[in-house]
């Protein structure tokens, strides 16, 4: 578990004293994710999360179509592989089924707020025992960078090539401001993992989403604000600035909503 | 335990989903089925068997409920009608390819589009040739009774775990509406996690702790990005329909020992028929019935072996003739007259329609003089 900022080796006298490894659940395996991507900084902090949790033995992941798609082939857990969108729907049944399972999606916004927006609305509003994890990096990465409903206004995409037209393609799609207002939701926060700050923020985030799941306390959601450095065509340092100036301007970062304390102390 | 009663098929179904001890039901209303999902909310058999009801938003949402809940290990079921199961074709390829076992119910009404809510036969090319997208089965049971409605719910999960796929029963509205006595299966419990970690060590049920721990991370999925591996994958999963249709053919066959003309017909329109040849019987005409109880694995070889000495078939069907296509296949000699009948747009057609053209077809055959 990361202690400092910017620690890595910490020497004291002559020993050499380690406080930073590659989490126990994150396999050793090199990821497909393009040098500066966001997916893979939250891949590790949901492989910590689990472990922290000790959840190793009931964890049920399912993953997207997208560019986490191959997420189950880096953390060491059992995992479900959803169709576009339906990783929700997937959830709420294995969910219902399990109820002392901690289940959880890992999607990106095409999956979760273009095709797949009904069944994450619904297992939501049914308050689904679930936790959601979001990643928006305003972009369709995986089928080669077109826009995503959440793609900011002006910004230039393969299919949005003049840049995003509000009169021709909507607005940005607040999907966790839209979440806050349903009954059955009990955490939705807006993070990212930008600086080491708010790395560990994210994954109090995510931590906090997992517990709400295993102790069946209602629907959590935790959107990352995200870099996709390959399909906003900018350098990992680019990006993340990139990130930093527009996309937490219209996607701020903070709780939108956090019942978790009440629905722990109405437990039984 | 005896326990006959008398009830609609839909009605049926829903009493052998609890009775066979199905841990989740998801689905979405529509006529002419939307009793099933009515019929558990009344019986609530969470409170029983703890078995999961659930409405969904759309059959799109039941089709992958039901990927979730089969990824689990669990027996789990969903119900619909032909437009829904539209919506199901994605998910219904994506369970056959990471070969989940599952149960999904189509009582069929007629298309195409909105179509009617009356009964109809017209999903045959759907269900029974795949409808989603890729190189996938499914076994097909086609029930003609309420009974029926009962045993096959059983047999179909039998199915879907013997070959980890999922199985399609495709009733129609007229099988789904109609009231019949039926003897309802004795009450199986549910399994418990320990029983399926031991029958499905697959399923993406948690690695465990205790006893019941597994080292190795279990992953459902239909993806196979190496183009080997898939190829590899697809060649697994032929193995399995070939053997289903070596070894799970059902066909009922009536009066086909000497008959010169054969009907073919499944479901609502197989009682019709039965009718028809005991009626033609009665006049003295070698009339017989072929009755394919499973759509897939399709009974090819009882209908080979009638056309020996047939003289002509009759498919009828409530559609504008889809299973003829097999049923041509099968006899594989095109000089054999094979006909179409069916009346669609939810219209039935009567015992006296199907005689009708029987005796067109046996005349310009020259079977009736
Ligand atoms: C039914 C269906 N439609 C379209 C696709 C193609 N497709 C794959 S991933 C994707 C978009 C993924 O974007 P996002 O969810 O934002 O994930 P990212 O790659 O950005 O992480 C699309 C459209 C598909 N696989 N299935
Ligand atoms: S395309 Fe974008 S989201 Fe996909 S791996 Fe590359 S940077 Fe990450
Ligand atoms: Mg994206």
């Amino acid at each position: 578990m990361m202690t400092e900022e910017t620690a890595i080796l910490e020497t004291t006298g002559t020993e050499t004293e380690k406080v930073y490894d590659r989490p126990r659940l994150l396999l050793d395996t090199t990821m497909h994710y393009c040098p500066g991507c966001s997916h893979g900084t939250v891949h590790k902090l949901v492989a910590e999360a689990i472990d922290e949790l000790g959840a190793e033995d009931r964890a049920i992941g399912i993953t997207p179509v997208g560019c986490a798609a191959f997420l189950y082939n880096y953390i060491d857990i059992d995992w479900i592989q959803a169709s576009h969108g339906r990783a929700p729907a997937v959830a709420t049944a294995a969910k219902r089924l399990c109820p002392d399972k901690l289940v959880f999606t890992y999607q990106g916004d095409g999956d979760l707020a273009a095709i797949g927006t009904a069944e994450a609305i619904h297992a939501a509003n049914r308050g689904d025992n679930i936790a959601i994890i979001f990643i928006n990096n305003a972009i369709y990465g995986m089928t080669g960078g077109q826009m995503a409903p959440t793609t900011l206004l002006g910004m230039k995409t393969a299919t949005t090539p003049m840049g995003r037209d509000a009169a021709l393609n909507g607005y940005p799609f607040k999907v966790a401001d839209m979440l806050t207002l349903l009954d059955g939701v009990t955490y939705v926060t807006r993070q990212s993992v930008n600086t080491p700050a708010n790395v560990r923020r994210a994954k109090k985030a995510i931590k906090k989403a997992f517990e709400n799941s295993i102790q069946n306390r209602g629907f959590s959601f935790v959107e990352i604000v995200a870099t996709c450095n390959s399909g906003w065509k900018l350098s990992p340092v680019a990006a993340n600035r990139w990130m930093e100036e527009n996309m937490h301007a219209t996607y701020p970062l903070g709780d939108l909503k956090d019942l978790s304390a009440q629905a722990a102390a109405t437990e039984k | 335990m005896e326990d006959i009663k008398l009830m609609k098929g839909n009605e049926v179904l829903a009493h052998a989903a609890v009775r066979c001890g199905v841990d989740g039901y998801f689905g979405y209303p529509i006529t002419p089925q939307s009793e099933v999902l009515e019929t558990l909310s009344e019986l609530r058999p969470w409170k029983t068997t703890g078995m999961v009801v659930l409405q969904a938003e759309s059959e799109v949402a039941s089709i992958n409920m039901v990927y979730g809940g089969a990824s689990v290990g669990k027996r789990v079921m969903t119900s619909t009608s032909s437009p829904g199961l539209s919506l199901m074709c994605e998910g219904l390829s994506y369970l056959a390819g990471a070969e989940l076992p599952c149960v999904v119910i189509d009582v069929s009404r007629g298309g195409p589009g909105l179509g009617t809510i009356q009964a109809s036969q017209a999903d045959y090319f759907q269900v029974v040739k795949g409808g989603g997208h890729g190189d996938y089965r499914m076994p097909v049971l086609a029930p003609n009774s309420v009974q029926e409605m009962n045993d096959f719910v059983d047999l179909a999960f039998e199915l879907a775990f013997k070959y980890l796929n999922p199985v399609v029963i495709l009733a129609d509205g007229v099988i789904g509406q109609m009231m019949e006595k039926v003897r309802l299966s004795p009450q199986k419990p549910r399994r418990t996690e320990a029983q399926i970690r031991e029958e499905c060590p697959w399923a993406a049920l948690g690695k465990g702790s205790g006893p019941m721990q597994r080292k190795e991370r279990n992953i459902v999925t239909s993806c196979y990005i190496d183009p080997e591996t898939m190829e590899r994958h697809n060649h697994k999963l032929q193995e399995k329909y070939d053997r289903m249709e070596r070894d799970e053919v059902r066909v009922e066959e009536m009066e086909t020992a000497d008959a010169e003309y054969i009907l073919v017909a499944y479901g609502a329109s197989s009682r019709i028929c039965a009718k028809v040849v005991e009626d033609a019987r009665a006049e003295g005409l070698r009339v017989g019935l072929i009755r394919p109880i499973t759509l897939f694995p399709f009974p090819a070889a009882t209908i080979r072996r009638a056309a020996e000495h047939a003289k002509g078939f009759l498919s009828v069907e409530l559609s504008m003739g889809q299973m003829i296509e097999d049923v041509r296949m099968a006899i594989g000699n095109a000089a054999m007259p094979v006909r179409h009948f069916g009346r669609t747009g939810g219209i039935i057609h009567s015992p006296r329609e199907v005689y009708d053209a029987l005796k067109q077809l046996m005349t310009e055959t020259g079977g009736l003089q």
